[in-house]
């Protein structure tokens, strides 16, 4: 099965996953030009004021890097079925059909967000402007429109892992996917009670990058090795099995950490301590075995006399995708697992909570764990495509992939520093007044970090345009081995 | 394969991996319930006998909150006190504070507060935390917010402000016009208050006390 992800030529699937990828790239270029606007506004506050606020912008941040990602998840799974299962996935005409319907529907949210932004305090506004609730603002009408889009997705999943091969990836998959489509309905009700409200919006919001979005990068970082680098099968779902119990046994939990302030109970300290200072442990794993396994493959190769080894005389017969797996490895760990980590025990978090601490970690661990994964699965995309047997790096990708990583890795500095202001000056010392709050805010630390954080949110807007311009054209260069 | 250990089996870790997830979603769920038990809110019937709830009935806005040190629990928790009017009106009832809890934090979601500001520590670091915006002592009779707007209580403050935040240059960044109603400034204000009365196992830590040295009151 490994070597069928050289035909993507002919698979309706692997049509459709690349109308998924290309409306994620789109989408992810406008989540970096809303970061940026964001990231002007600390700057400068009266950019855009009343025009585009911080709240827009911020909202179309966020919400645009979950959509892309979500595209790009959906695209990645529609990309591997064929190769998994070893048969055409059932039902794509009516996948493609509700990417159209997906699409169509994220634009119209997106337009109502930027033109009309805000509505009267009354049940319409939610139903059709904004649910105001962070990360999951989309009215409540596209609520609805994204189960019935991830029930196709599901469904189609479903029926081709169950005439098809079931692999362990896909049986993994099947099991992620349900419970990633499953969760959302968590987020789709309206309660007066706030602590309620948050607490069942930490279900949708935790459990899916905390548990099952992990699972799915395993299972995406298994498929992966055993494409590029040829690992072994048997092997690499071992590995997956292990990841998926020590993903789930500390993520599910680990939901705990949410709940130290919102309302809910005392003895969510402990367990919240307890169960995500286990979450690191798994991102350390994925990390070992994807190192591990690209050695062991390519000692194997060395110890058998090969110059190269299984798939035509090389290790690894897609280098950007590889390079972005290999980062993921790195990224996911960093940001997700150390970043998570700093700030996740009670007793720090008591001062850290609500502060640019949180925005830190939040920007390493999506690119980390998320972006840098899905950005690979692309290039893999544009590999079977174009009908390319071992894909090399252009000047293009070496670009992109160092402008991004630095990017988005010195952003996070920035915002780790403004966070250690911020919990000093308006947590530790100011009591988190309005007073304090705005004393931290003014803090020259502070402001030179937002300046920093901006320069730098520029830096990797430029990468971006260099990885848009090699995945666009990377395909036809005649560099690679075909 | 020739001596397969149970180590390197596929179905052991895959049977692993279920039971640990089923594991875990039990206990979460069988959490879930308790907290639920905890966090529903209370009735007018508590607030009235003085029973303690983790999240009180609507009707609390009919009392006065403030935050105290709770030596036992070693932290602040959220101390409801004697009756005091609200908006100049003594003692809403059941259905009105209700319904003004309702209109607010519908307003609170149809005006995106927490892309700005955190709602219990959650949301964005762009504006102070709402969590206990109502105990600031700014907003308070002595304090500049309350001044600045030229209103004789708190709540009349709060609402001014709400309705014409960019007339009231508090800060470089200012809070945005969101075209806010005298009655949904109303709502807000009481969600404020109401959401101030919740107990957040003493986070933030030290509010409104610290007055710019550590441990200086």
């Amino acid at each position: 099965m490994a070597s069928n992800h050289l035909t993507g030529i002919g698979s309706e699937s692997k049509q459709l996953a690349t109308w998924y990828f290309t409306f994620a790239a789109i989408i992810f270029g406008a989540q970096l030009l809303f970061g940026l606007i964001a990231a002007i506004q600390y700057v400068m506050p009266g950019f855009l004021f009343e025009i585009i606020d911080f709240s827009i912008a911020r909202m179309l941040h966020i919400n645009a890097l979950v959509v892309w990602m979500v595209f790009a998840m959906f695209g990645a799974v529609y990309w591997l079925l064929p190769d998994e299962t070893g048969i055409e996935t059932i039902g794509i005409k009516i996948g493609k059909l509700l990417f159209w319907v997906f699409a169509a529907a994220i634009v119209v949210v997106v337009l109502v967000f930027l033109l009309v932004q805000v509505g009267p305090a009354d049940e319409t506004t939610i139903w059709f402007i904004t649910e105001g609730r962070e990360y999951i603002e989309a009215p409540r009408w596209a609520d609805w429109g994204i189960v019935v889009v991830a029930l196709g997705f599901v469904a189609n999943l479903f029926f081709s892992g169950i005439k098809g091969e079931r692999t362990g990836i896909i049986t993994v998959l099947m099991a992620d996917m349900i419970a990633f489509a499953g969760l959302y309905l968590c987020g789709m009700f309206f309660t007066d009670n706030i602590s309620m409200d948050q607490y069942w919006w930490w279900w949708v919001i935790h459990l899916w990058v905390e548990a099952t979005w992990e699972v799915y990068v395993g299972a995406l970082a298994a498929y992966g090795l055993i494409t590029m680098i040829g690992a072994k099968r048997q092997v690499v779902e071992m590995w997956l099995w292990i990841e998926v119990a020590m993903l789930f046994g500390s993520g599910i939990l680990g939901l705990g950490h949410h709940y130290f302030w919102i309302g809910t109970p005392e003895y969510w300290w402990e367990i919240g301590a307890l169960f995500s200072a286990l979450e690191p442990l798994p991102l350390v794993a994925m990390f070992i075995h994807v190192l591990y396994d690209w050695g062991k493959e390519t000692g194997l190769q060395i110890a058998e006399g090969y110059e190269g080894h299984s798939i035509d005389g090389h290790t690894i017969n897609n280098k950007p995708a590889f390079t972005w797996f290999v980062l993921n490895a790195f990224g996911n760990f960093l940001g997700a697992g150390i970043w998570g980590f700093f700030h996740t025990l009670p007793q720090v978090n008591l001062y850290t909570h609500g502060t640019q601490f949180t925005s830190a970690h939040g920007h390493l661990a999506f690119f980390g764990a998320y972006a840098t994964i899905l950005i690979g699965m692309m290039y893999l995309a544009v590999q079977g495509t174009n009908g390319i047997k071992v894909m090399r790096n252009t000047k293009a990708s070496i670009w992109g992939v160092s402008m991004i990583t630095g990017g988005v890795v010195g952003m996070t500095i920035s915002l780790t520093i403004a966070g250690y202001v911020q919990v000093l000056v308006s947590r530790a010392q100011m009591g988190a007044t309005w007073a304090g709050y705005f004393d931290g805010q003014s803090g020259l630390w502070f402001s030179q970090a937002m300046d920093w954080r901006l320069i730098l949110g520029v830096v990797t807007f430029l990468g971006f345009i260099f990885l848009v311009k090699d995945l666009l054209t990377t395909g036809k260069n005649p560099v690679h081995e075909r | 394969m020739a001596n397969k250990s149970v180590w390197s089996d596929n179905r052991f870790w895959a049977r692993s991996a279920a039971w640990v997830t089923g594991f875990a979603s039990v206990l979460l769920i069988w959490l879930t319930f308790d907290t639920m038990g905890q966090i529903s809110m209370g009735t007018d019937a508590d607030l009235k006998a003085g029973v303690t709830k983790r999240v009180p009935a609507p009707t609390v806005i009919n009392y006065k909150i403030t935050y105290e040190m709770d030596t036992k629990r070693g932290h602040e928790v959220p101390v409801i006190g004697e009756k005091e009017k609200f908006f100049g009106k003594d003692d809403w009832s059941v259905e009105e504070a209700a319904e003004l809890l309702h209109l607010g934090k519908l307003g609170s979601q149809a005006k995106n507060c927490m892309d700005c500001h955190t709602l219990l520590g959650n949301g964005a670091y762009y504006a102070p935390d709402l969590s206990k915006a109502w105990l600031d002592p700014a907003w308070g009779p002595d304090g500049s917010l309350q001044a600045m707007t030229g209103k004789d209580t708190k709540e009349e403050a709060m609402a001014e402000f709400l309705q014409h935040p960019s007339q009231y240059p508090t800060h470089e960044r200012m809070m945005p016009n969101l075209g806010i109603t005298a009655k949904e400034a109303k709502g807000l204000v009481a969600f404020l208050k109401h959401m101030s009365s919740i107990d957040t196992n003493g986070f933030p830590r030290n509010f409104g006390r610290m007055k710019g040295a550590v441990h200086g009151k």
